[in-house]
Formats: C-alpha cells, structure tokens, sequence
C-alpha cells in the first residue's frame, strides 16, 4: 500500500492541517508517512500546499510526480494540479469555493461543499475539517478512530471547547 | 620594613609590549588591582580584542579569550550565559568597539548584559599604525587622514557614552581619563563600582578610558597626555553618564 | 520507544536538547526559522540559554564564548547566514572550541532563494574563512538520521575540539517525518566539565594554571607550529569520521552520486530505471568531508558511468572526480536555483548520460 496524496488551497483554509493530520494518524496506524509542505512568501494568500505520503514501506523520495489524490480547496488549486491525479485516482474538490469540476474524465471527482456545510454547522473554520471526514471514507487513507485521536491531542486544554464542533464537523460525511 | 606599595598579583611578572607612554598598562593595572582586592581573580572572565590590546592576556593574570574583531560583547554574552556568577567583562579599543563592533556594543548595552566593557578611546588605530578611528577628532592628523580628519570627509567622531547612556539597559556609563595619578586613582573607583554595579546584576556596565598613544600621534608621552586632557576632553567631556541608585 | 511526527526543523533542536546543549544562539532566516522558535520555549525548560543574536556574525561570536567558557552550544542558519558566520567559524577552528553549527541550505548566490539547494557543498567542505582550518560535515537525508547526528556530533566536535557542520536543505528542514528520539543526556555538571574541558575558560579558581583561548600567533614558526598540530587532528579525523551508505554497486551500470534530499530522489530514479531494465546503484556520502573516497573501490565492473547528482551547478562532483581518479567517466545531473528535479527527470537524464558514454 502506498498512498500518494495532494492538499492544496489558499493560506489559511486548513489543507496543510488536514495534510498533517492523516500523516500523523498514518503513523499511529504502523504506517510509514511524509509530510512535505510548499513554504516561503507564498504560503501568505496565495496557495498554500503539502504532500503526504501513507506506505506501508519505507519511503525514498517525499516528493512526487503524480498523486493518487489530490484535495482541491479552491480554484487555483483545481487548475494548477488536476493534472498530476492518476488515472483512477481521486480529485476532492471544495465546490463552496470552485464554482467549476474537473475537467478530467478518468479520475473519480468528488464534489463537497465544505464550506455550507460547515457554515450549517456554525463553524466555517472547520470547512477542512468537513472535507477530512469526506476524503476518509472514500480513501481509506487511515481510520476515522486514529484521525479522532488526534483531534483529541491537537484540541486538549485550552483548545478542548473546540473539539466537539470539530468531531461534528468531521461526522457530517463520516458518521 | 612597611610595604607602601607591590605590584599587584593581577598583573603577571612580564615587560608589556605596549609603547612607552601608552595608557594601555595603566587600564590594565587598576582593573586587575580592583579584581585582585575584590579576590576574584579566580573567578574573573576577560575578553580581549582585536587591537593593540589583543596581548592583554599575556599580562593580566586571569582566565582570558581572544576574540574577533568587533565581537567581544557578543562573546562575553555567550560566557555570561554560561557562567551567570562569574566577573565577565570585555576590555576593547575604539577602532575594535566603536567601529567594527559598533552594532554588537549597541545590542549587548540594549540586552543588559551583565558584564563591563572598558573601552579605551585614543583615538586611534594603534595596532595598525596609526589610520583614523571612528574616535579620531577633528583635525586630528592618521594616516589615512594626512592633513587630519573632516567632517566632509569622514563625518564626526562617535562618543560611546553619550550612544549607550540612551540605552535603557546600559545602567552605568562613565567617562574618565588616565592624563595623571589623581584622574587614575579616580578612574580606578570608577572601575570598582563598574563590577560592583556587575555583582548586582542590574544591567550593563561600561567604562571609557580616555587614553594616549604617543607613538601614533607622534607626540612625547608627555605632550600626549596633555593632549588627552586638552583636546580629547574637550569633545569627550570626562563625567558620569549614568549611575543606578544606591551606587 | 514511540515515534513522533516532527518537523525537521523542531527535530533538529529536540535532538541537540536531547544531546545536552545547554546554549543556542540564532537569527531569523528562512527555512530554518522553526530552530530559533522551537528553542527559544523548550531549551529553557531543558535548563538550557536561548539568545536572539542581533546578526549571524553575533551569533557565530556568542556560541564561541559560551562553548570556550565550557559549554555545550548549537548553532543553525541558512546559507547566507552561514556566510556571514565564516569568520567565526575559522576562528574557532584555529582556537579549537567546539561547537555543532547547522545549515539548512537554500538556492544562492547572493540573498538568492529560500527553496532546497545544495550549492554551500564548497562553503561547507572548503570553507569560507581564510586560513588552514578543516571542519567535518555530516549530510543527512532523512529527519531521523538528522536527529541521530546531531545528538553524536556534540561528542564528535569535543572530541576533536572543533566545530562540527550538519549540512541539510530547505526540504529537509520543512518536511515532516516520523522520528524516534533519543534519551536526554542531561546537562554537564561544573565538575565534569572541568574533568572533560580542562581547557575551558571558567575562571582560575575551577582549574590548575590559566586558562587562555587565543588564535593570535605572530611568530611563524609557532603559528605553523600550531597548524600543523590542527592537521595532526583533521588526519585523525579522516580516517575515523568517513561515514556513507551504497546501494546496489555490484550490480550498477549507473552509479549515483548523492547526500542529503538529492540522495532521496536518486533513490526512486534508481526504481524507475529498473523498471526501465537499467541497473543503477548510489554512493550516498554522509560525511562529505572528510569525502568518502574509499566508497568508490567498492563499484562494480558493470559500471559504465558515475553521476554527481546536486542541487548546485556542480561542487561535489570535483570530490567525486578526484575519488574516481579517471577508473569511469563523470557525468553531473543538476538543477540548481531551489528546484528540485523529479525522479523522473533524473532518471531520464541518467538514461541519457549512459548511452553516451556505452
């Protein structure tokens, strides 16, 4: 199993964060993982994107050239890396933001309005969050109970009120 | 017999290298007396620089490093931050502080480091042979200034005391002049309450030397010290800056 | 023991905490900015000191006066900042203080980029200070191999009273990777660092005699007394500190040659031309200096071509020329600026390289 994934958006949206979260539930899984990210001035509104590698192999490179999947949270992304999705992979797109789908015929293209439906929930900032829980089941990319898990590390403390809105945000595609 | 006076243990037993009538000796003798009645030669960390002075560790009778040009401030950082109850200080000319190590002296002073600086101005590059310092005064002849210094050409002198007595943290700041027995016996007061300002940890200390370098100016160790006394002070007014209360 | 997923850079200070460092002095510079962060809250903790340095050439001065005064003291930036710290390092190599100093390299010259590169190979190997002066560099290419050496390497730099230099890039020190780290060694006490650094300047009442750290040697004979001494080191140094990793040699008709991030993409191009039919195999030095010659007697017969593939216009390929010492024809496979080629480029241009050559 190797499990070449793609997360882009603008600074912001929470790709980076979605990204990190399934390497580190990866990795509680047993698996081997990458993180890469795109930094420098452009991670400041422009787009802002990561690499995440799930192998149940040591992984050489954690650069790649193509993507089993690819998470677009807006247009731009959409546009600039469709390209890179095998041919039966998957392309998520954010379709709050992406007035447009894909323009590939060959990969399976999933449209979720993760913003609405984070709105509906009160909580626009967890629009990522909406889209984990959609790329979850259909990737298996890991298990929801390890990605609960780290929900439950990344919001304890102070940050502990926020988990519940979360986890609901998660739950809205995966129950 | 009574001793009236011995050479003090801080001061190792051998000729220094500097000029007859450099001022040099004198700094050092009244800083490592202070430390010796202190008792804290042992407990003592120097920093010498780059400059005439960089021999300095030849002559005082402590735990001593060489440093870059310009960076002993940042170096006697790195000491304190290891030794926090040592006697830290750094000793350095005016081409080594005001100068190349201009922006090292500011940030030490701005951090309040808790060590003393003795910054010897005479107004020269010494070691080199004599170029103009950011120190040199107006008129003052260097040989990278033959008809002497102007302000077209190379803007005025920098006065250090009056820059780091601005800094909140520089707690004690002050002038003297080594030009003859009462001013040295002073500044040597100047330099016990420097390190005592140090033991309290209350900020930065720094003291200025007034000095001579008549091999430079090309002045009779005596004409040179007038010179120190009559122009040097005159731009470089000899005064305290800035003294902590209850010192 | 568990794994954590840690970015490299947070990785890189963990591991010198975890390595008993006691002081770190830095300034901002993109991509190793997370180092300075991630000390400045948790060397505290550790019982250790954090100092903004107002420059690099600060910086490089703080850690040469806490490290001569005894301590055990890290420094990281990136390629400029490197530069600017060059002075400084030299210096400290002729006083012999030691300290462990990190580059997480980026494109050049000049202010150049902040994405990957690899073209501070000659800054790090040869040295930007002037002088006579040697310092043993380390390439790692993965997070945790990083955080293995960095918690070695302070015992390296005591041991030989030397700077150490950690050589990774951008990439390294953005991504993020699982990684095992190691115990505390906790923080040298007065008396073992009297008992470990006699020399160090602590004042005269911790040791016997005076304790001096000078560079100044105005007599030749002494100064090139004293070289000499240091080069009696270096030779030490380069029989003891080669350290690399091959891959498939024996059977290799293309043989990469490649550290840090570049070693990774020669890994999956090595996988892509076995797809293709083409055996290819990799010397990976990790120690660049001293340069692993002696990995190049182990190449195979089927050798046709040894490839210096770099982030850079072409350093290191001037070590593997000499290490190859004319026994295959040298190719270079590059990009340089802060891009990074994908394997497939490399593995094309390796394909290329190798029909030229048969």
């Amino acid at each position: 199993m190797k499990k070449k994934m793609f997360f882009a958006g603008s600074g912001g949206q929470g790709a980076l964060a979605i990204g990190q979260m399934i390497a580190k539930a990866g990795m509680e899984e047993g698996n081997e993982v990458t993180w890469l990210p795109s930094y420098g001035p452009e991670m400041r509104g422009g787009t802002a994107n990561c690499t995440v590698i799930v192998s149940d192999k040591p992984i050489s490179c954690p650069l790649i050239n193509d993507a089993d999947v690819l998470v677009a949270m807006n247009l731009p992304s959409l546009r600039k890396f469709e390209s890179m999705v095998n041919p039966g992979g998957c392309i998520f797109i954010n379709s709050s933001m992406v007035p447009e789908t894909s323009s590939r015929t060959d990969v399976k293209v999933i449209e979720i309005p993760a913003n609405e439906k984070a709105q509906e929930l009160g909580n626009d900032r967890a629009a990522n969050i909406v889209m984990l829980g959609a790329i979850l089941v259909e990737t298996n990319c890991c298990r929801k109970d390890t990605i609960m898990h780290q929900m439950e590390k990344m919001f304890s403390g102070r940050k502990a009120k926020f988990l519940p809105a979360n986890i609901a945000a998660l739950e809205v595609y995966c129950k | 017999m009574k001793t009236i006076f011995k050479p003090t243990e801080g001061m190792l037993p051998v000729d220094t290298s500097y000029c007859p009538g450099c001022t040099h000796g004198i700094a050092h003798r009244i800083i490592m007396e202070v430390l010796e009645e202190r008792g804290d030669l042992g407990n003592t960390i120097g920093v010498v620089p780059i400059g005439c002075s960089i021999n300095a560790h030849h002559f005082m009778n402590i735990d001593m490093c060489e440093s870059t040009h310009g960076r002993a401030p940042a170096i006697a950082s790195g000491i304190r931050r290891v030794h926090p109850d040592k006697v830290v200080f750094t000793y350095q000319g005016d081409g080594d502080l005001a100068s190349i190590g201009a922006g090292e002296i500011i940030h030490a002073a701005h951090r309040g480091e808790k060590f003393t600086t003795f910054f010897i101005n005479n107004a020269i590059y010494g070691m080199t042979g004599g170029q103009m310092a950011p120190t040199t005064l107006i008129g003052q002849k260097a040989t990278t200034c033959v008809d002497g210094r102007t302000v077209e050409q190379a803007g005025m002198p920098l006065r250090m005391c009056e820059i780091l007595s601005q800094i909140d943290c520089a707690v004690f700041v002050e002038r003297v002049m080594l030009n003859n027995p009462a001013n040295v016996r002073k500044a040597k007061a100047v330099v016990k309450k420097a390190l005592e300002i140090q033991d309290a940890k209350l900020g930065f200390t720094f003291v200025e030397f007034l000095s001579s370098c008549p091999t430079n100016w090309g002045l009779a160790p005596k004409d040179a010290l007038k010179f120190v006394e009559n122009e040097m002070a005159s731009y470089y007014p000899v005064k305290n800056f800035k003294t902590p209360e209850g010192f | 023991m568990s794994k954590v997923l840690m970015k490299g850079n947070e990785a890189f200070a963990e591991a010198a905490i975890r390595g008993g460092c006691n002081c770190y002095f830095g300034y901002p510079i993109t991509p190793q900015n997370e180092v300075p962060e991630y000390m400045s809250h948790e060397l505290p903790k550790a019982g250790g000191k954090f100092v903004q340095a107002e420059s690099e050439l600060a910086a490089v001065n703080m850690a040469y006066g806490a490290a001569a005064s005894g301590g055990r003291v890290f420094i990281s930036t990136s390629s400029p900042g490197l530069a600017l710290m060059q002075e400084g390092l030299g210096f400290i190599c002729s006083c012999e203080v030691p300290l462990v100093a990190m580059n997480v390299s980026r494109g050049g010259p000049g202010v150049g980029g902040i994405q990957p590169g690899q073209a501070d190979y000659f800054q790090v190997t040869r040295g930007g200070y002037n002088g006579d002066a040697k310092i043993p560099v380390f390439a790692p290419s993965t997070i945790q191999e990083s955080v293995d050496m960095i918690y070695e390497c302070f015992d390296i730099a005591d041991k030989y009273r030397n700077p150490v230099i950690i050589f990774a890039d951008g990439m390294l020190g953005q991504m993020m990777e699982p990684v095992e780290l190691p115990p505390h060694k906790g923080l040298a006490t007065p008396e073992e660092i009297r008992e470990k650094k006699p020399w160090a300047i602590t004042g005269k009442n911790n040791h016997e005699g005076r304790n001096v750290v000078k560079s100044l040697r105005l007599q030749p004979d002494v100064l090139e007394k004293h070289v000499e001494m240091l080069f009696e080191k270096y030779a030490e140094a380069e029989k003891e500190l080669v350290r690399y990793k091959t891959m498939n040699l024996d059977e290799a008709e293309i043989v990469f040659v490649a550290f840090g991030t570049m070693s990774r993409i020669c890994a999956e191009a090595i996988e892509l031309l076995e797809e293709k039919g083409v055996k290819a195999g990799m010397i990976r030095p990790i120690s660049l200096w001293p340069f692993p010659k002696k990995a190049f007697d182990e190449i195979g017969s089927k050798a046709k071509i040894v490839i210096s593939t770099e982030l850079s216009m072409g350093q290191m390929i001037e070590d593997v020329k000499m290490a190859v010492a004319g026994r295959w024809p040298v190719g270079l496979i590059n990009r340089t600026g802060g891009i990074v080629p994908s394997s497939i480029e490399v593995a094309e241009r390796a394909l290329k390289a190798l029909e030229e050559v048969k």
